[in-house]
């Protein structure tokens, strides 16, 4: 036995913390640089084109700008529920279901202004996605079946159903077979910011984390929420509507995830296509936890993850790396993260002498 | 009742079947021990690669399907380290161990899609084989069939006869009980997560060495989920868990069934049959259940030295 003990520490100090973060990352571009040096491939060479791939150039980082779009409001959904202790593991079906929905709306209105088509369509999403949302939170309550499980195989049976309407019904004719749909028209297409190559959805972005971190802080809505993922118990006891709140919180989870599906059918790739789905969802999660949950470093998080994605691109132009880099590093930070955590909650002193 | 198409039915539902059997054992064998492990997926894809990678560079299946265990339990000995050492969220850390497993898998393996790999047949054993219903269905399937099958038993005796799975059992129970009663519960925490994660990597096995015998991206489609989801519907019991194994088997052999015979249902609406079962399952395990038969201790990290 260790003549060390480990104790729960009253308060954090902020620099174990701030050590914490880099100390993962770096753990993790360690392992990962091992992973290329096994398949042969210069390691260094690869962490380097990595970082510059990401933010080499100001072309770089606008594309990790546009990425972390998706990211950051699938992520700031997926941590108002985790926030009241409820595990959606959902936004990548929400994130499809709100693709859909914009997209059927677009279809269905081409020739609208866009004054009113987009809000149409950012509607649609919201309900779709607030929909999938709705679903696992009334099977929690009604049924008690595990949202865990749930949310995950609404993923599943969303990306099909999405499968289902670009290979069926609403298939381009003109796609030479293509699983896709025609091409938006310009009035459903969210616009750029001047000449830069960024899109207003970046604007309902700020807009968003604003009024959520807004609500959390002023509203007594938003200190029930809080209240209640601290200690749920004793919210109960307090006579909090937990059961309304649960609604509430899967609704706005899935109707965030919903405008990120929204944006990128509209702004990113002007049409429905089945590889709209690149896992920003369950990214989405990895952020949510590293950001622990703050609306302000959600959206710092959601650069760096956007920007690890965009590095790995460039790894794979480069080198031929498998796009699925992506994936191992984000499990290694989430892993080295949570693992890391116990430093700053637990201290160590030194075992006393038995009485 | 149509043999013909019934009693190929029954047989691919157990083939089918097997892979979820395994990681389904294996996790109710990690629960049990008060741990919560949402990685099976990612155990059981990093398991078929192993199982798949081995048996082509040795030609020796028997091997693979050992090693691919081995695999399982290395990944699942992360998630023991971040909960039980440093007890991290064990929700979080599951999830992250998916995302980790399913890229591993994917990376290392992108050179081998499209190989193939020897692997297990079904075996022949004539007299036994020409048992009317019973012989084509049961009799004549592959050894890992008969291995998992063995394993259900094997499960059930371990945690409720033996000595050994009566402590893991407690440690998933009332852990401060066990500890004051001087077990080391992180010890049977430990070897439920580890035990579990072969098993998770078994069922990965089974899906390159005998399901198929190839290598392709994405094999465990959701497998290892549904088998999470079985653990709740079996109400934590290894023989529960075959049947429901097979129920989702069965399913799944008979979406690939109504596509090859060419129904008007289009493809991706089949193919969310399995996941929509596991839904209804889910719903269906929590009306049957009398109390609540999840161990009490279920995902709440100890401090080993309080």
């Amino acid at each position: 036995m260790l003549p060390l003990r480990t104790f729960k520490r009253q308060e954090t100090h902020w620099w174990v913390s701030c050590l914490i973060f880099p100390t993962a990352i770096g753990l993790s571009l360690a392992i990962c640089a091992l992973l290329l040096k096994l398949q042969g491939k210069p390691a260094i060479q690869g962490i380097g084109l990595l970082f510059q791939g990401a933010f080499g150039s100001h072309w770089a980082i606008q594309d990790c700008l546009l990425k972390a779009i998706p990211i950051f409001l699938c992520s700031l959904g997926v941590a108002v529920a985790f926030r009241l202790q409820v595990w959606n593991i959902g936004a990548e079906g929400q994130f499809a279901l709100g693709a859909i929905g914009a997209t059927a709306a677009a279809l269905q209105w081409p020739g609208l202004p866009g004054y009113a088509l987009l809000p149409l369509m950012a509607a649609a999403a919201l309900a779709a996605g607030g929909l999938w949302g709705f679903i696992p939170a009334v099977l929690k309550l009604r049924m008690r079946a595990n949202e865990i499980i749930v949310t995950l195989m609404l993923n599943y049976i969303a990306i099909l159903l999405l499968d289902y309407l670009v290979y069926g019904r609403w298939k381009d004719p003109q796609s030479f077979g293509f699983p896709m749909t025609a091409i938006f028209s310009d009035n459903a297409i969210v616009g750029r910011i001047g000449d830069t190559g960024l899109h207003w959805g970046l604007a309902l972005c700020v807009a968003t984390g604003g009024v959520l971190w807004l609500f959390f802080r002023f509203t007594r809505l938003g200190y029930e929420l809080k209240a209640s993922g601290e200690n749920l118990g004793a919210a109960r006891y307090a006579g909090l509507p937990y059961e309304r709140l649960l609604i509430l919180v899967m609704l706005l989870s899935g109707g965030l995830a919903g405008w990120a599906g929204f944006l990128e059918a509209s702004a990113t790739i002007n049409r429905l296509q089945p590889s709209i789905m690149v896992g920003y969802g369950y990214t989405a999660i990895v952020v949510a936890w590293l950001a622990r949950l703050n609306p302000l470093s959600i959206g710092l998080a959601s650069f760096l993850l956007a920007a690890l994605r965009v590095g790995v691109e460039n790894l794979q132009l480069d080198l031929q790396v498998p796009a699925a880099f992506g994936g191992i590093m984000e499990g290694l930070i989430l892993l080295t993260i949570l693992a890391g955590s116990f430093f700053a909650d637990y201290g160590w002193q030194w075992r006393r002498r038995s009485a | 009742m149509n043999g013909e198409f019934f009693i190929p039915l029954l047989a691919a539902a157990i083939q089918s079947g097997t892979p979820i059997l395994f990681a389904t054992l294996g996790e109710i064998l990690t629960e049990k021990s008060g741990v919560i492990n949402l990685g099976v997926e990612g155990m059981m894809v990093v398991g078929a690669l192993a199982a798949f990678w081995i048996a082509q560079s040795t030609g020796a299946p028997l091997l693979a399907f050992l090693i691919a265990g081995v695999a399982g339990s290395l990944l699942a000995g992360i998630h023991g380290a971040v909960c039980l050492w440093f007890r991290g969220n064990q929700v979080v850390s599951g999830l992250a161990l998916t995302i980790l497993g399913t890229g591993l898998a994917d990376f290392l393996g992108t050179p081998l899609i499209g190989q193939s790999a020897p692997g297990f047949g079904p075996v022949h054993l004539p007299t036994l084989a020409a048992i009317p219903i019973l012989g084509p269905v049961i009799l004549t399937q592959d050894l890992l069939v008969y291995i998992s099958l063995l394993c259900a038993p094997l499960l059930w005796v371990f945690l409720y006869k033996t000595r050994w799975g009566l402590a893991l059992r407690s440690a998933g129970e009332f852990p401060e009980a066990a500890a004051a009663a001087g077990l080391n519960v992180v010890a049977y925490r430990w070897l439920g997560v580890l035990a579990g994660g072969a098993l998770a990597g078994w069922g990965g096995a089974y899906l390159s060495l005998a399901y198929t015998h190839l290598w392709t991206n994405g094999m465990s489609a959701g497998r290892g989920w549904i088998a999470v989801a079985l653990v709740i519907f079996a109400f934590w019991r290894p023989g529960r868990a075959i049947a429901g194994a097979y129920l989702f088997g069965g399913v799944m052999a008979l979406q690939l069934r109504l596509q090859a015979a060419g129904t008007h249902w289009p493809s991706s609406i089949l193919l969310m049959l399995p996941y929509a079962l596991t839904v209804v399952v889910l719903v269906l395990a929590a009306r049957l259940e009398r109390g609540s038969e999840a161990p009490a201790a279920l995902g709440i990290n100890i401090d080993p030295h309080e």
